[in-house]
């Protein structure tokens, strides 16, 4: 589709926050009906880009035109208004409060709420989005939080529509049902900025793509002309080379799990039902599920921050259930929980301090009942040499680090204890795709020298890349683990989704 | 038989009037509460309240004027408060310790003169044929003013949390303040709002201790009916109702216990003065425990700081 006047151009936006430079001089212009993808790593400056378009931020420099009129929203309001709605990558949602009354809070005028539940029920049914008004946020699953926001946005009847990384909370059926979505608004007219850093979606559902590195605009380009490995290049703006896997023979088992069950202590969280599997020294088992379906509960439990019967779980060979993190440590299990602030780490404390939180057993950083420093400061900065966690020293606060170098440093904490085991939820999250890539060999590694790995992640790729086997959590529940060879992202889908009969050997279709 | 002397329509009669400070106090801490700030400050807004309303009464020779004196005192005591928690970014553990403190001293500072004195009396209010009914009449229709403004304010803030759209957006702002934000809420407006109305409600619960309740200064009045409010609070599953039903609960067990040791009933007096506390908690307790329903009452951002950012 094409207009005379885009819908919206942006000429030379430019932000600078002390020490970085967000965006600098970015300009493009997104037209009428538009799928527009905005591409970039983790701090190219994307966030940024749109929370200037939505009025959360005010820019430095430059100017916005919308419709060929001056457009400079102060707040969020006058961005909805204009007809700009904007859903969240974090959703801006309450979970305490029912749909509707999130689906009012977003709105600039809101009918009453009787009024308001019956539109819900329209528009949803209108675009395939089934949600009953009167729920709990809390109860929702994260493709369900997300058609809120959808229709929250949809009610306004908003111009242009813009999504940020809708997709990294779902399972690949409820992409499809969002892509179905997003290509009947366009057609209706309504532009959308579509902000990710997934090449694949962006080449099958964008029409044009602006590319941000560092900031500063890189190219604008077509998507579906060119390879995602180009465009790859474009975002990284250098070579990428995908983990190494050298084959390697598994052993004994190391990490036993008999019909676990556990109740969730959180009235949102997820209870876990019946768990069994079996974890082989260098085996690498990928753990799947879309987020909220228990693997914050399984972490838990493993890592011993929450005890059970303690024949239920086995670590080479001996009952640990009952025994806390610092015991099943001395043991050989480590874990590294998704949260990097305030879990995985202390905010507020030194590198030093936060390696001797986790090392004080393995790497006896203890002598004669006080903290041996010393030797704490040299783990540190071993973690922080091997791990290239850039960083001034050891003597920093995490809080000061990025997320993701804070986050190679807490994996690398937990690696360098040269466990047996060691557990890790969401490995990469939000961190951008070098660090990602390091990691990734770092626990590839680590498997290779005998040790077992389970790495729960929402991030299919990253799982089909490093685990040997494959099994995934649907609302508390774990499929039996299958190899990861020759598993299609459909067939993954489907055991995402709580499909269970799926570990019939292959060919065996339903 | 020594309970012969306790009769019904007073017991009810006194004890509205006994719970009326408490749940002034606790429903204006409900809603600061439901805006996602804890305000330990509530016995220091109260007794500030009291003396302040005590001393604009005395001065004027109004009760009117001392009311809307002590709600206006409380009120800028909690915009002190706001000052400290959310434009300079303090701790509210702390500052709320601090308001409390520093209420208490204050009071005591400014009440020096007024030790002793009666403030004028408060008239009932008329409610004609109401209040010669047998029975209701004595026990529900023949009160000041203030008990009826109490309860029609745990109306008011009902329907305000549950139909107002501002409600709402309290709610949402106590719920999850980043989200709020990103919104496009004024956080921090909408919390320094909450924070006075709290402060205000705390003021005339103390200014109805000073003047209808006692009626006298003295220092220290409050004697920890700011901390009782708090924890009904709490118990209450932040639900006003509740917090209604908590207040005539404690303020009947205060009558009670003051008409049974007047009985002379044979049990020391120290157990009776420390009933009203022990059975109002371990009341809410029982009422709020069960299917984690009071966890998940709780406003979500309570006690946690807002810092904007872009």
């Amino acid at each position: 589709m094409s207009t005379t006047t885009p819908l919206l151009q942006i000429s030379g936006l430019t932000k600078a926050y002390p020490g970085v430079v967000a965006n600098d001089d970015v300009s493009f212009d997104i037209g009428a009906g538009q799928i527009h993808a905005l591409l970039g790593e983790n701090g190219a400056g994307k966030s940024t880009l749109v929370k200037m378009i939505y009025g959360l931020v005010k820019p430095d420099r430059g100017d916005m035109r919308l419709r060929g009129n001056a457009y400079a929203p102060v707040q969020p309001s006058d961005a909805r208004k204009s007809g700009i709605a904007m859903v969240f990558q974090h959703f801006s949602l309450f979970d305490a409060l029912d749909v509707a009354e999130n689906v009012a809070l977003g709105m600039e005028n809101p009918p009453p709420l009787r009024d308001l539940a019956t539109r819900i029920r329209d528009v949803s049914e209108a675009y395939g989005l089934p949600l009953d008004p009167s729920r709990l946020v809390g109860e929702l699953s994260a493709g369900e939080r997300q058609r809120v926001e959808i229709i929250r946005c949809l009610l306004q009847d908003p111009k242009l529509l813009i999504m940020d990384e809708p997709t990294s909370v779902l399972t690949p059926q409820e992409v499809d049902i969002l892509f179905r979505t997003l290509r009947k608004l366009s057609e209706e007219g309504t532009a959308i900025l579509y902000i990710s850093h997934k090449l694949e979606e962006i080449r099958s559902l964008c029409s044009e793509a602006t590319i941000l590195r560092g900031g500063q605009k890189v190219a604008t380009c077509d998507p579906r002309e060119k390879s995602a490995r180009a465009l790859a290049e474009l975002m990284v703006g250098q070579l990428l080379t995908p983990p190494e896997r050298a084959a390697r023979a598994t052993g004994d088992v190391v990490l036993q799990v008999d019909g676990l069950s556990l109740k969730s202590n959180n009235p949102f969280g997820t209870s876990l039902k019946d768990i069994n599997f079996a974890l082989r020294a260098g085996e690498v088992l990928g753990i799947a599920g879309v987020a909220g379906n228990g693997q914050d509960e399984l972490l838990l439990v493993l890592s011993g921050e929450l005890a059970s019967p303690s024949d239920r779980v086995r670590l080479l060979g001996q009952p640990v259930g009952h025994l806390g993190p610092n015991g099943r440590r001395g043991l050989g299990l480590v874990a590294a929980p998704e949260e990097r602030l305030g879990h995985a780490a202390a905010p507020d404390m030194s590198l030093t301090e936060n390696a001797y939180l986790s090392g004080a057993g393995r790497k006896e950083l203890v002598k004669n009942g006080f903290i041996d420093w010393g030797k704490s400061r040299d783990f540190a900065e071993s973690v922080i040499a091997r791990f290239d966690v850039r960083t001034p020293g050891p003597h920093v606060v995490a809080r000061a680090l990025s997320g993701g170098n804070l986050q190679k440093f807490v994996i690398g904490r937990e690696i360098e204890q040269a466990p047996a085991v060691i557990i890790v939820n969401q490995p990469t999250w939000g961190v951008d795709a070098s660090a990602a890539a390091t990691i990734r060999q770092a626990l590839l590694d680590l498997a290779a020298q005998g040790a077992g790995v389970v790495v729960i992640s929402q991030d299919l790729d990253e799982l089909l890349e490093v685990a040997d086997s494959f099994a995934a959590l649907n609302e508390g529940r774990l499929s039996a683990p299958r190899p990861a060879r020759g598993l299609t992202v459909d067939q993954i889908g489907l055991m995402m989704g709580g499909a269970h009969d799926l570990h019939a050997p292959e060919g065996a279709d339903a | 038989m020594i309970l012969g002397s306790i009769q019904p329509a007073v017991l009810i009669a006194a004890l509205m009037v006994a719970a009326t400070p408490i749940l002034l106090a606790a429903i204006g801490e409900l809603v600061v509460e439901k805006a996602g700030v804890l305000n330990l400050g509530v016995e220091g807004m109260m007794i500030l309240g009291a003396v302040a309303g005590f001393i604009v009464a005395v001065q004027t020779g109004n009760p009117t004027l001392g009311f809307i004196g002590a709600a206006v005192a409380g009120g800028v005591l909690a915009l002190l408060f706001a000052l400290l928690t959310q434009v300079l970014m303090a701790n509210q553990v702390a500052s709320g310790l601090a308001l409390t403190l520093f209420g208490l001293g204050l009071s005591a500072l400014l009440g020096q003169s007024y030790v002793g004195i009666s403030p004028p009396r408060t008239p009932k209010l008329d409610l004609g044929p109401l209040s010669d009914i047998p029975f209701l009449g004595r026990a529900f229709f023949s009160h000041d003013a203030l008990v009826y403004v109490a309860i029609a304010i745990v109306i008011g803030v009902l329907w305000f949390l549950k139909y107002s759209r501002a409600g709402l957006i309290l709610r949402a702002v106590g719920e999850n303040h980043d989200a709020a934000h990103g919104l496009g809420y004024h956080v921090k407006r909408v919390r320094a709002l909450a924070i006075m109305f709290g402060g205000a409600c705390a003021g005339l619960g103390g200014a109805y201790l000073s003047l209808i309740r006692v009626p006298q200064w003295t220092e220290g009045m409050t004697a920890g009916a700011g901390w009782i409010a708090l924890a009904l609070v709490v118990f209450a599953s932040w639900r006003p109702f509740r917090a209604l039903a908590g207040a005539y609960l404690f303020g009947g067990i205060v009558v009670l216990q003051l008409n049974l040791q007047a009985a002379g009933v044979k049990i020391p007096v120290e157990y009776l003065s420390m009933s009203p506390y022990l059975i109002t908690i371990i009341v809410l307790v029982f009422i709020s425990s069960g299917k984690a329903r009071g966890s998940l009452n709780a406003p979500g951002s309570l006690n946690r700081p807002f810092h904007a950012s872009g």
